[in-house]
């Protein structure tokens, strides 16, 4: 009997969540990150703009690729390019207006940001933030709706809009399964020259990186974009010039899904709100009604 | 054709010079979408990685939740508050409402890379409440049912005591009509839980289309950018539900030949001012809380939006409705409630297309014309479908008699 009355209270609750929308039996989904989650450090004054890590990556993830010679053509840099379904890194040339004159080269990709407004925004958990840093995209969950790419303050997420029956959201990966599941380097920091991109752990990135900066305070700006940008990322810059210079966004230091969340979960923590409202409207109806058979 | 007085009252035929322009769009909207179907969203949309929503998700979407509105106001005032007098426009409103999220979830569905996966919303494994638009997807699909149920007593009317089967199904004729006496009976007993619970749902997506955006965060110009995104939604949505009942009211009663229903239409226009005033007086409060009214005067083409949606949307149907007899005038009661439903029609453009700026905007989007196609061909299947049930389920008070 006790057992019959608890499995009708649990389907009860299930049911009433799945109606009400909002489920206050995992009230919040958020990963729980590991203190020793991985990242990745790009020094721009290290980098040559030899293009290599836009070959490896294609390589890396099966994308379309041309040989390696091909990409030491820097005529690419005419244009600012930005990451396609078929191209999780492109590298852009800005003016150096720093110390050693030349170029400055960004490197772009997935950020990995630590409270990924892109997680936040999908609506079937087909994006997760991985405890040790990856955002992962899981295809076969993924609806299409494509609120990720409204939702990501870098404008990275991409789209295969050509495909009529299995599009997919394409990113960046930090090359999961070589570096976390195969304790590899991610293929664009591998084959990197100069090391311009470092892997690490966050910490000791982050660590490094003020240490460059404490060491040649002439030489960068006091600021590791990334560490606090939307509430931090997974990857972190060193510069010689302003970001917002040479194609970086301004951002917050709070992820635009502390907001959307707290006001999702102020309104319906628990169903409080909607179940509030629902017995306020019964309690109106129930008095108007009898004030109208009085009449 | 003898007409004196409304005794001698004649429905008209379902297709007339315009219903057949109306039934072409259709057809090419039709077509559109079989091509979305067979080539996928690249061949037929303007979409790409720097707007990955056009207007099937800004028109289809976000301004047929808002306009289908009209549904659970009419339920709040007529069967919540008891308000007397509004009898007959709950079935035309709910009539819309119900055409109006049928083709919400259908533009959805259009506009889903793999809308074959769309029951993933409905499965705990997949569950995501931090989402807005989990709670946006599971509330439209519990209030599409909702509505279904609302409006399944207009069938049993239709039906009940009438059940007529052709040849060999006649001897189902009493089973169907025992069917119909039990729903009769049973739903009268439930609906008060359905009316409530399509109020509390409403209410909930309502506003919860403006959560949507808000983590859009910088992308959203400052003008519609702000955490209380949610409540303008949700007040704009109560606003153009009853402006949307008085609208389609009257456009009814034209093409049905019938007499403007001007006492219980000029009775909702009363609220409109207090609800547009409302609505405005919690933008200008947010607009002084974050200082955005500096974007007012920049010339920018998001100010002069922004100018143009409060001017035509809010301002002149504001003071329309003030005056009583403006409200007792078909003509101004019509003008009026056009006006607020292009005011929210601007609103929801602003918020999702035009106010949106993508960081690295290499090109500005507007939709191909495929794509309008399927938007007006959508539009023109519920102008179509409401008149087919207009004309042939006990809707229209007026048309029964």
């Amino acid at each position: 009997m006790g057992i019959e009355r608890r499995e009708f209270l649990k389907t009860l609750a299930v049911a009433s969540g799945s109606l009400a929308g909002v489920s206050s039996l995992k009230a919040s989904n958020k990963t729980e990150l590991n203190p020793d989650r991985f990242g990745v450090l790009s020094d721009l004054t290290y980098c040559i703009g030899c293009r290599k890590c836009e070959w490896a990556c294609n390589e890396a993830n099966e994308l379309p690729n041309q040989s390696l010679d091909s990409f030491s053509d820097t005529s690419v840099f005419e244009n600012m390019r930005r990451p396609t379904s078929e191209k999780y890194t492109v590298v852009n040339s800005f003016a150096n207006k720093g110390l050693d004159g030349g170029a400055l080269n960004v490197k772009v990709q997935c950020m990995h940001c630590e409270h990924p407004p892109c997680v936040s925004a999908c609506i079937v958990s087909a994006l997760r933030k991985h405890p040790d840093g990856p955002v992962t995209y899981n295809a076969s969950a993924c609806i299409g709706c494509r609120y990720c790419i409204i939702a990501c303050p870098f404008q990275i997420p991409t789209y295969e809009y050509e495909k009529a029956l299995t599009p997919q959201v394409r990113k960046c990966t930090l090359c999961l399964e070589r570096t976390i599941e195969n304790g590899q380097l991610p293929a664009c920091v591998e084959i990197c020259p100069t090391e311009a991109i470092v892997f690490g752990r966050r910490k000791d990135l982050l660590e490094l990186a003020h240490e460059r900066i404490r060491k040649h305070p002439d030489k960068y700006i006091d600021h590791v974009y990334g560490e606090y940008e939307v509430g931090g990322t997974s990857w972190m810059y060193l510069s010689n010039q302003p970001f917002n210079e040479i194609g970086f966004p301004e951002l917050d230091d709070k992820s635009p899904a502390e907001l959307t969340e707290s006001i999702q979960h102020g309104i319906f923590k628990g169903f409080s709100g909607p179940i509030m409202l629902f017995g306020l409207l019964g309690i109106i109806m129930k008095v108007m009604k009898k004030e109208e058979e009085n009449e | 054709m003898n007409s004196i007085g409304t005794l001698s009252y004649e429905k008209p035929r379902f297709f007339t010079p315009a219903v057949w322009v109306i039934t072409g769009l259709a057809a090419v909207g039709l077509l559109s979408l079989l091509a979305r179907f067979i080539f996928g969203l690249g061949a037929v949309t303007n979409l790409d990685n720097q707007y990955p929503w056009g207007i099937w998700i800004a028109i289809d979407v976000a301004c047929g939740v808002a306009l289908a509105a009209g549904g659970f106001m009419t339920a709040f005032i007529a069967h919540i508050v008891h308000g007397k007098g509004y009898k007959s426009v709950i079935r035309p409103a709910l009539l819309t409402a119900t055409l109006g999220y049928t083709f919400v979830a259908l533009g959805v569905l259009t506009d889903l890379g793999r809308y074959y996966n769309m029951w993933h919303i409905l499965l705990p494994k997949y569950w995501s409440p931090n989402s807005a638009l989990f709670e946006v997807g599971m509330c439209v699909a519990s209030y599409v049912t909702v509505l279904y149920i609302e409006f399944l007593p207009i069938v049993v009317d239709r039906f009940k005591g009438k059940v007529n089967l052709p040849g060999m199904l006649k001897t189902f004729n009493g089973f169907f009509e025992r069917l119909l006496k039990i729903l009769d009976v049973s739903l009268k007993k439930v609906m008060t839980v359905f009316i409530i619970m399509g109020v509390v749902l409403s209410c909930m997506h309502q506003s919860s289309l403006g959560t949507l955006m808000v983590l859009a965060s910088t992308k959203i110009h400052p003008l519609w950018q702000t955490p209380i995104l949610p409540l303008l939604f949700l007040l704009s949505a109560f606003v153009v539900g009853f402006a949307m009942v008085i609208f389609e009211s009257l456009i009814a009663s034209k093409s049905f030949h019938l007499k403007p229903e001007i006492t219980v239409l000029s009775r909702l226009a009363r609220f409109i001012p207090i609800l547009l005033g409302v609505y405005f007086a919690a933008q200008v409060i947010d607009m002084v809380g974050r200082n955005t009214y500096l974007y007012l005067f920049t010339g920018s083409i998001d100010s002069i939006m922004y100018w143009i949606e409060i001017i035509i949307g809010v301002a002149i149907p504001f003071i329309i409705f003030m005056f009583e007899k403006y409200r007792k005038n078909p003509t101004w009661l019509f003008t009026g409630a056009a006006l607020v439903v292009l005011g929210v029609v601007l609103n929801r453009l602003n918020v999702y297309l035009i106010g949106y700026t993508p960081l690295y905007a290499d090109k500005p989007y507007f939709p191909a014309l495929t794509e309008i196609a399927v938007t007006v061909g959508f539009i023109s299947l519920i102008i179509l479908l409401y008149r087919f049930f207009a004309l042939n389920f006990p809707v229209i008070e007026d048309m029964e008699n």
